[in-house]
């Protein structure tokens, strides 16, 4: 989930610029603010999460099966095309936008919650330490993108028939990708417990008679959380991409739930008579992971303790 | 030293019985019958299939399946294919040399390419060609790679006809045209794949050498009258390779398990497209001979991985 | 680190399961073959023949096949005593001399007895001769039970296959089989060396190395077999003919999808022959009509996509009575609103919009399609068989189904709602989302299923199409050359049930003693006149009852074949790699 990148933002601070009230996020909205990028992919991320969350409210396209549009490119009708039944593409993309990006926040819910608690208790607690770390290298050892595959595969029948088709594998791959990458949040989480354990504050807060869980939730837990903050920005990113690639896999949602892998899936085939059905999702997959990345770089610059104002 | 890397190697195998235990039992646990491939054919009597479930041993329980394999493993037994019928470590052999000549060029490649491109960024941060090459970067890795390989062989091969989408894996080189045609065939993939491997290590790079740039012993070797060349090169660029070195060596084992996406876009038989074959036909004996290499391998490089970040910075201290 | 590696390295895959392919079969008396008309060729004249599968071969053995691939990719090199041609009919370009027929007493009056008279002098590729034992020796490895071949189905009704001298061979069947072509004709009775296979027989044929370069009598011979991907072969200089084959070697590649079989083959040439597009028509028919390289070459046989009606009560609220055969529909036991759902069917909008009106596939409401002699004219005029919205609504407003004011037509407590199962595949669920559009029209109210084809295939799953715990399923199925053994799938005594392990062929729980009736006389019956007129009787019944909704006669092999390969010509019946010895460039 870590991302593999990193960017220096480009600020300079202008002396005759009128800073507001310094305060932790304050500071780091800041610098964020100052990030063209960072703005930039806010602006299209919040515009993109909009969209498919009021979209479908206002606008839903003709999605009967009509064969005598079937394949149209866009026109002012059909602003994204018809597929090749001939409901409209602009619809379905609203409303499987909707289930791309739910899988992408709940997938890295459930890992950042579980690499926090698993990294929080291993970082706390000297005890639980080793083993705990034990288990996480395990867990790092094990290979993760074909044991993604190999548990998709076998479980998403079971899970179909227990939830039903479509929250069934909603569940199965949001816990999956969720399962298989809480491991570099936890060693985040343990890193920044064991120094900030150490520090005046937290020795304070217990001279004063503060109990373990609330130094924990209090004092420990809210200052280290930047990393995580940015891990998950990221991590948002990567699962969209783990479920598109999944979905074209054929491995991901069925057919009736247009999310951007699926329909990036089913279009596949019709590349060259009607690239507008293959563009459209998958400029949509691209734009939303680029503008999270750029959110994300912007979010560790501005939150960077080392950063220059 | 010696200690350590004893220390971890016995830690090592404990770990890699567990993951084995985890893997054999989550694929003899599901619910998913090997035979289903039969099944898929409406003519097999059910009497044959249960004749062919007896004949590959299915009918036993699996934690004594689990011992037997175990025990093969341990005497470099991998067991036979379902499907085919051939001992596994044939088949991972045979398939090898393609994901090699794939994947691990492309790794290379895009090595190659980030390396110039990461430090030119760093040096000359926020000039427009750090801009250009960031941008190229992030389109990287927010393109699905699927997408990426159709494009190119709408273009390359449906429109232009230039190259072959079909790879071809009995291809021998021996002379200039064979050569010729090898490159041909994998420029593709290659290109699919190390664009994406350089846009992650342009930006690894870019980071280290920028962490780097601005600490004092930069300023003294400034200081100290050398060319700026030799400072970047000689200081800089060798201290930010470290966590570098061991980046790459934790993604080789990726290399050997192949790149899925790529190797069934462009048909070519790697392991990685093994793999996937026996998940979905349930060939169970393939499907966990390639995890548990993946497994052995993924616990070698985060060993090997360890022992050079020690290696090539000395601050760093076993304990 | 770890999304990254995700995302590298995903990919794959595979998908839509092709429907279960037919495979051999055998059919009615008759004598000969067609021989196939070449051109004098040289032998090994030709380069490399390059055939493209989309799915890759992982053994060489048709007895342990676990797909077309795998009994294709074994043709190439071992042969059965015949073929089976395009009439269902055998073609002697195997190892029998000539085809035994009732005419000329090869076969006994009683249908029990086959005596096949094989060719003399043939070699195996490694020079030795071959001789009757092989054919008795192949029938035991492929007849014990313990060998678990797949091509077990061909053993049913057999009682001996003999070896009389060294090129006589007696095939016996227990009981009258008016197909005596069962065993030794097509794919499923593919000849082995018994020197060979002879420690193979049994439980050893798990491990069996043979099959992985098995010596056959076939054109050519195996060079190297990588399993899951490529097989290459060179010809076999010990092949009886001494001017075939033409091709001095064969790459047989595998991998891929439907979809990039048929641009390898129309747009960039990279093989001489394509197996199974079976793509969206939409895709396939200007790739196929503008391509310079190469052609589809297509076969219409006995596979028909079907909508299968259940008789009995699938509700989940019967627990472990559910779908019993003793239990009854609650309103598809009303033939009326059976024939409703029949009315309503548009399967030529089916047929044009994703089979491309006879491109892969044509509209049909036909379930007995082929072989032609048996193919009912009769059904064209069935009302039952026309789309007509009106006519639907009109039989059931008469039948007493109103029309609820959510659309849904209901008589007192029981509502026309309908589940629809089949396996995930882009063209069927395309299809169910039109007949569901459809059936909306008339009031019922349509819930669809799709399921993955391993599982819906799967005898012990609930979601299999055996159990049939769904109200409507669609799938392809296909018979042999004779129909004895398909209609045999709907009489009463096949019912499914939990007694005996929802392993027999109806599916449906239908019974209806006239129809079993029909397929008695059909079983003894010797005249081939009356055996057609039986087999159009049969049909019929099964659509005026609408027991089942055929939808589309899809071809049976969808090949992308280049334009300089000739020779090809592939047979409903039998594997597409039937007559390669023939193929000539």
């Amino acid at each position: 989930m870590a991302t593999t990148t990193q960017r220096v933002t480009t600020t300079v601070a202008t002396p005759e610029r009128v800073r507001p009230a310094r305060s932790l996020w304050g500071d780091a909205w800041y610098t964020f603010t100052r990030d063209r990028l960072a703005m930039m992919g806010l602006f299209v991320l919040a515009f993109l999460v909009l969209a498919v969350i009021i979209g479908p409210y206002l606008y839903t396209g003709t999605q009967l099966i009509d064969f005598a549009r079937s394949l149209e490119g866009p026109s002012p009708e059909h602003l994204m095309g018809t597929d090749d039944l001939g409901r409209d593409l602009l619809g379905r993309v609203l409303n499987g936008g909707r289930i791309s990006i739910a899988v992408g926040l709940t997938a890295v819910f459930i890992a950042i919650t579980l690499g926090t608690t698993v990294g929080a208790i291993a970082g706390y607690f000297g005890k639980l330490d080793n083993p705990l770390m034990r288990i996480t290298d395990l867990f790092l050892s094990l290979p993760v993108l074909p044991l993604l595959l190999v548990l998709v595969y076998l479980f998403r029948e079971t899970l179909k028939a227990i939830f039903g088709p479509e929250l069934g594998i909603f569940l199965m791959i949001v816990f999956v990708i969720g399962i298989l990458n809480w491991m570099p949040v936890a060693r985040l989480v343990r890193a920044s417990f064991l120094s900030l354990k150490q520090k005046e504050f937290v020795e304070a807060a217990r001279c004063v008679g503060d109990g373990d869980g609330r130094i924990i939730f209090r004092h420990i837990l809210p200052n280290s959380l930047s990393p995580v903050l940015v891990a998950a920005t990221i991590g948002v990113g990567g699962a969209i991409l783990t479920e598109s690639t999944l979905s074209f896999l054929g491995l991901g949602f069925p057919s009736d739930v247009p999310t951007w892998g699926r329909l990036l899936f089913d279009a596949g085939n019709f590349i060259d008579i009607a690239p507008h059905w293959v563009i459209f999702p998958g400029l949509c997959i691209f734009v939303i992971v680029l503008s999270i990345n750029f959110v994300g770089d912007g979010l560790r610059d501005a939150l960077d303790p080392r950063r220059k104002i | 030293m010696g200690r350590y890397i004893a220390r971890r190697l016995l830690i090592a195998v404990p770990t890699l019985l567990a993951i084995s235990f985890v893997m054999y039992a989550i694929l003899a646990l599901a619910p998913i019958d090997p035979l289903s491939q039969f099944g898929a054919d409406p003519r097999i009597p059910p009497e044959a299939r249960d004749q062919i479930r007896h004949a590959l041993g299915l009918d036993q329980p699996w934690p004594i399946r689990y011992l037997k394999w175990i025990q093969g493993m341990a005497t470099g037994n991998f067991g036979y294919s379902f499907m085919s019928h051939s001992p596994v470590i044939e088949l991972l052999l045979q398939r090898l040399p393609n994901t090699l000549a794939v994947v691990g060029v492309a790794y290379i490649v895009g090595f190659l390419i980030a390396l110039p491109i990461g430090v030119f960024s760093a040096v000359r941060r926020n000039s427009i060609a750090d801009h250009v090459f960031s941008t190229f970067a992030y389109f990287g890795f927010s393109v699905p790679t699927f997408f990426t390989g159709l494009v190119l062989i709408i273009i390359f091969s449906v429109k232009l006809h230039w190259l072959p989408f079909v790879y071809d894996s009995n291809l021998k080189i021996n002379d200039f045209g064979s050569l010729v045609a090898q490159l041909r065939q994998s420029i593709m993939p290659i290109a699919v794949l190390g664009f994406f491997e350089a846009a992650v290590l342009t930006r690894y790079i870019r980071a280290e050498m920028l962490e780097h740039l601005p600490l004092d012993y930069v300023r003294t070797a400034r200081a100290k009258g050398l060319l700026e060349r030799f400072v970047v090169i000689r200081h800089v660029l060798r201290n930010s390779l470290i966590p570098v070195v061991t980046i790459i060596a934790l993604g080789v084992p990726a290399i050997f398990g192949g790149a899925i996406v790529t190797e069934q876009v462009f048909h070519v038989p790697g392991i990685g497209e093994l793999l996937v074959r026996s998940i979905f036909q349930g060939d169970t004996p393939v499907v966990t001979a390639v995890l548990m290499i993946f497994a052995v391998l993924v616990v070698a490089f985060n060993l090997l991985a360890d022992v050079l970040y020690a290696a090539l910075d000395p601050r760093i201290r076993y304990s | 680190m770890h999304y990254r590696r995700a995302i590298a390295g995903f990919g794959v895959a595979m998908l839509v399961a092709a429907c279960g392919q037919p495979g051999p079969s055998g059919a009615s008396p008759s004598a000969g073959g067609a021989s196939a008309t070449t051109a004098a060729t040289t032998r090994g004249q030709g380069g490399d023949l390059k055939i493209l599968y989309w799915q890759a071969p992982t053994i060489l053995n048709a007895h342990q096949a676990t797909g077309t691939k795998d009994a294709d990719a074994t043709r190439l090199v071992m042969e059965p005593m015949a073929s089976f041609g395009k009439d269902g009919l055998p073609v002697a370009n195997g190892l029998a001399a000539e085809i035994p027929t009732p005419a000329n007493n090869g076969v006994t009056k009683d249908f029990k007895t086959v005596t096949w008279k094989l060719r003399s002098g043939v070699k195996w590729s490694d020079g030795t001769p071959f001789t009757a034992k092989d054919v008795a020796f192949t029938y035991k490895y492929q007849c014990t039970k313990e060998t678990a071949a797949s091509t077990f189905d061909r053993c049913d009704n057999v009682k001996s296959v003999e070896a009389k001298d060294d090129t006589t061979v007696v095939v016996t069947y227990t009981e009258s089989q008016p197909f005596y072509y069962q065993w030794g004709v097509g794919g499923g009775s593919l000849i082995l060396q018994e020197k060979q296979y002879t420690s193979c027989v049994g439980a050893a044929a798990k491990n069996c190395t043979a099959d992985q370069k098995p010596i056959g009598t076939g054109p050519y011979k195996v060079d190297t077999f990588k399993p899951g991907d490529t097989v290459t072969y060179v010809m076999n200089e010990n092949y009886r003919d001494a001017k075939k084959p033409y091709f001095k070697s064969v790459t047989f590649k595998g991998g891929g999808d439907a979809q990039a079989s048929a641009r390898a083959s129309f747009q960039t040439g990279e093989a001489d022959y394509a197996w199974n597009l079976q793509v969206d028509a939409t895709v396939l028919r200007p790739m196929a009509q503008q391509s310079t390289l190469a052609n589809l070459v297509t076969v219409y046989g006995s596979s028909v996509e079907r909508i299968l009606v259940n008789f009995s009560d699938p509700s989940p609220s019967l627990g472990d009575r559910r779908g019993e055969p003793d239990t009854k529909h609650p309103f598809f036991s009303d033939k009326a609103v059976r024939r409703a759902l029949a009315m309503a069917s548009d399967r030529g909008t089916v047929a044009t919009r994703f089979y491309g009106d006879g491109l892969t596939g044509k509209p049909t409401c036909n379930i007995l399609t082929a072989p032609e002699p048996m193919n009912s004219k009769a059904s064209a005029s069935f009302d039952v068989c026309k789309f007509d919205v009106a006519a639907a609504n009109k039989e059931l407003d008469s039948a007493g189904w109103v029309k609820g004011s959510d659309g849904v037509r209901a008589k007192g407590p029981i509502k026309l709602e309908i589940t629809y199962s089949t396996t995930v595949n882009a063209v069927r669920q395309n299809v169910q989302n039109v007949m569901k559009q459809n059936w909306e029209q008339v009031g019922f109210k349509v819930t669809l299923k799709s399921v993955d084809a391993g599982v819906f295939f799967t005898n012990t799953s609930p979601d299999g199409a055996n159990h049939f715990w769904t109200d409507v399923e669609m799938f392809t199925n296909s018979g042999d050359p004779d129909p004895t053994s398909y209609f045999n799938g709907w009489t009463c005594a096949q019912v499914t049930a939990k007694a005996n392990n929802w392993n027999f062929g109806n599916y449906h729980r239908y019974c209806n003693k006239d129809f079993d009736a029909i397929v008695a006389s059909l079983r003894t019956e010797t005249d081939q006149n009356k055996r057609n007129d039986l087999a159009t009787k049969a049909n019929d019944l099964l659509l005026t009852d609408v027991v089942v909704i055929p939808l589309v006669n899809r071809t049976f092999a969808t090949s992308g074949v280049s334009k300089s390969l000739k020779g090809v010509d592939p047979t409903p019946w039998d594997s597409e790699m039937w007559n390669i010895a023939d193929w000539t460039k």
